[in-house]
């Protein structure tokens, strides 16, 4: 959650799609571990509690130093920047063993030192609470960022650079200020991850991790502060229930991706908040039954699909287990053409009645936003 | 006192000329109009004073500091703004965002992030007065981008002078405008530019016969006359190459 509010922090606010923020949390992660382990070793005398923020440091570090370079230019060229920093520190990773613990990675223990009050961080249950802690205090922290001179004139960055440098700032200084700031709180994130699993493997660096960074504060929408949070939500989700569910998870999360980015660009918040605004105006219960009929029919729709989705990869990858597939509690046989034909069936009465369900939707949207418009101009001129 | 000066600025872009040897000085609180056919380098003339472009040679100075070849923001913190011909505000920005953001530095705010903008008392005081100026204080929370062009015009013209600069150049202010849109606006950029040095590209006679001390005529990348509108008027040099066409318009 922290990781993706920090990348939020580049992304929505100042409009720096990077496509390298694994890096900072990935070397935070190192950082926090390696200190982890000299403190285990009576190096270093920081308490475990204090370990997170070792890593923020890292990577904060990191941020300034890699910064440098990626903040120099804005738009394409610094996601092609990050990428390339992002893939040297992957290599990297594998090169230099002794600081990255070559494919294994470094463990470490998190229970160091005397108990204080009892605390040991042994448990999963403290380090829960140590995790809830530090992430209500980021999330604070860059709330409050926002709400600084530096955080408006990184949204004025991202809208409009040019007209930034004529009243009086330096676009890179600004991208810079915020890259480390937001380098900082991905160590932190990471920091707590490397105490959370006591293992860091030179996956946390991976380009593969940066893309679910990026992924997942898209879904969840960049253009409201909170949109990351609910897209963090959805990462864990994604990563242990779905992954549970099925093998095709990676595939309906690249279908869910994509119809984001097409249908709905703000991501999830921008459909609450604009919901909320229909809502506030009292047009919500005028589109409920659209929405139901989207919902019902897509359903089904999409129930057909994932029929087909399941069968399609029991036969890549089980077939020897027989052809029955079982999926949502109905059973299924991959060799008789009922099934697949039932599942067409599915797929087109399911979008064939959502067709209808989205026209009469599209309508009654079109109708509310209307009257809406209407009532914004009639209170305006009421004033 | 010399507000601005010009010596001998040449610019090319690869080898065509643009600009071929303006010198120009401009006395402080004077208002000037620079005029010229399309093409003649008055755009580039703005953006060379305010830092876009460096000159190919010659020199610009701003009061008593030399600003040729300085990155645009270090002019504007001497004490240079300029607007654009091309609405340029932060769009996804309120107009008080929008004004705020332009007054932010000249009050020593810089980068900073240990302050919540809502505790800027100076700051938040300032962006209202300037948004009353421009006489957007009613859309006060409309997002800059769903603002009517000539409220978009106004807050460019805010964003310009918000950050408290003595030198204001403006890039065709009333482009697009509608003939009463103009003359409002006209008397807009008198008040807010009351005590400072004014330069404008315009290519509303109108508007440049109303509001400029003196004249600029660019063409061709050279100034062929620099006086009083009435003295500019009667040049026989600017009638020809320039009034002259576009009275027979």
């Amino acid at each position: 959650m922290i990781v993706c509010l920090s990348y939020n922090m580049l992304l929505g606010q100042g409009g720096m799609l990077s496509f390298g923020h694994a890096v900072y949390t990935g070397l935070g992660a190192y950082i926090a571990m390696h200190t982890l382990n000299a403190a285990a070793n009576g190096v270093l005398p920081i308490p475990v509690a204090l370990i997170p923020i070792v890593g923020g440091l890292g990577g904060m570090f990191f941020a300034f130093l890699f910064g440098y370079v990626t903040t120099r230019k804005s738009g394409t060229t610094f996601a092609m920047i990050t990428l390339g920093i992002s893939e040297l520190v992957f290599a990297m990773s594998l090169m230099f063993s002794g600081f990255f613990g070559g494919e294994a990675g470094i463990s470490g223990n998190r229970v160091i030192g005397k108990p204080f009050l009892g605390i040991t961080f042994g448990p999963p249950i403290q380090v829960y609470y140590l995790t809830a802690f530090y992430t209500f205090i980021c999330v604070a922290l860059m709330y409050a960022f926002t709400r600084t001179p530096l955080g408006r004139i990184l949204n004025a960055v991202r809208d409009n650079p040019e007209r930034v440098e004529f009243i009086g700032y330096n676009t890179q200084h600004v991208r810079y200020i915020s890259f480390v700031i937001a380098g900082f709180f991905a160590g932190t994130a990471g920091g707590i991850g490397a105490l959370n699993f006591e293992i860091v493997t030179a996956e946390v660096v991976g380009a593969a991790r940066s893309g679910a960074y990026l992924l997942f504060t898209f879904l969840g929408g960049a253009t409201f502060f909170f949109g990351p949070i609910i897209g963090a939500i959805l990462l864990v989700l994604a990563f242990v229930l779905l992954s549970e569910f099925t093998k095709a998870w990676l595939l309906y999360l690249g279908l869910v991706f994509l119809f984001m980015v097409m249908f709905a660009p703000g991501g999830i918040s921008s459909l609450l908040m604009m919901n909320l605004r229909l809502a506030a105006f009292g047009r919500l219960r005028n589109i409920w039954v659209a929405y139901l009929g989207l919902a019902v029919t897509a359903l089904i729709g999409l129930a057909g699909i994932a029929t087909i989705v399941e069968m399609v990869y029991h036969l890549q990858l089980n077939a020897a287990m027989g052809p029955e597939v079982r999926f949502a509690g109905f059973g299924l046989q991959t060799n008789s053409s009922h099934s697949w034909f039932g599942c067409v069936f599915l797929v087109v009465t399911g979008f064939g009645l959502f067709e209808l369900a989205r026209r009469q939707y599209l309508r009654d949207w079109g109708e509310s936003q209307e009257y809406i418009e209407k009532e914004i101009k009639r209170r305006e001129e009421a004033l | 006192m010399k507000a601005l000066a010009l010596k001998n600025i040449h610019k090319n872009f690869g080898k065509t000329q643009i600009i071929r040897g303006i010198d120009l000085s401009v006395l402080s609180g004077e208002r000037i109009a620079i005029i010229g056919p399309n093409g003649a380098g008055k755009s580039t003339l703005f953006n060379l004073m305010s830092g876009r472009f460096a000159p190919t040679s010659g020199e610009i100075w701003l009061g008593d500091q030399r600003i040729d070849g300085k990155q645009p923001f270090e002019i504007n913190r001497l004490g240079l703004s300029r607007s654009f011909q091309i609405t340029n505000i932060f769009p996804k920005l309120s107009v008080f965002e929008n004004l705020r953001c332009a007054v932010l530095w000249s009050l020593g705010y810089k980068y900073s992030f240990f302050k919540f903008l809502a505790d800027l008392d100076d700051a938040n005081k300032l962006a209202e007065q300037y948004m009353e100026k421009i006489r957007l204080d009613r859309k006060r929370d409309v997002l800059a981008m769903n603002l009517t062009y000539a409220e978009q015009r106004a807050l460019e013209i805010g964003i310009t002078i918000a950050g408290g600069a003595k030198v204001i150049l403006l890039d065709e202010p009333t482009a697009g405008m509608s003939k009463s849109e103009t003359l409002r606006f006209v008397q807009l950029i008198r008040q807010v530019t009351e005590g400072k040095t004014l330069l404008t590209v315009e290519h509303d006679m109108g508007v440049v016969f109303g509001l400029a001390d003196k004249i600029a005529v660019v063409v061709y990348g050279e100034v062929i006359a620099f006086d009083t509108p009435d003295a500019v008027r009667s040049n026989p040099k600017v009638q020809e190459a320039y009034l002259g066409s576009a009275q027979t318009h």
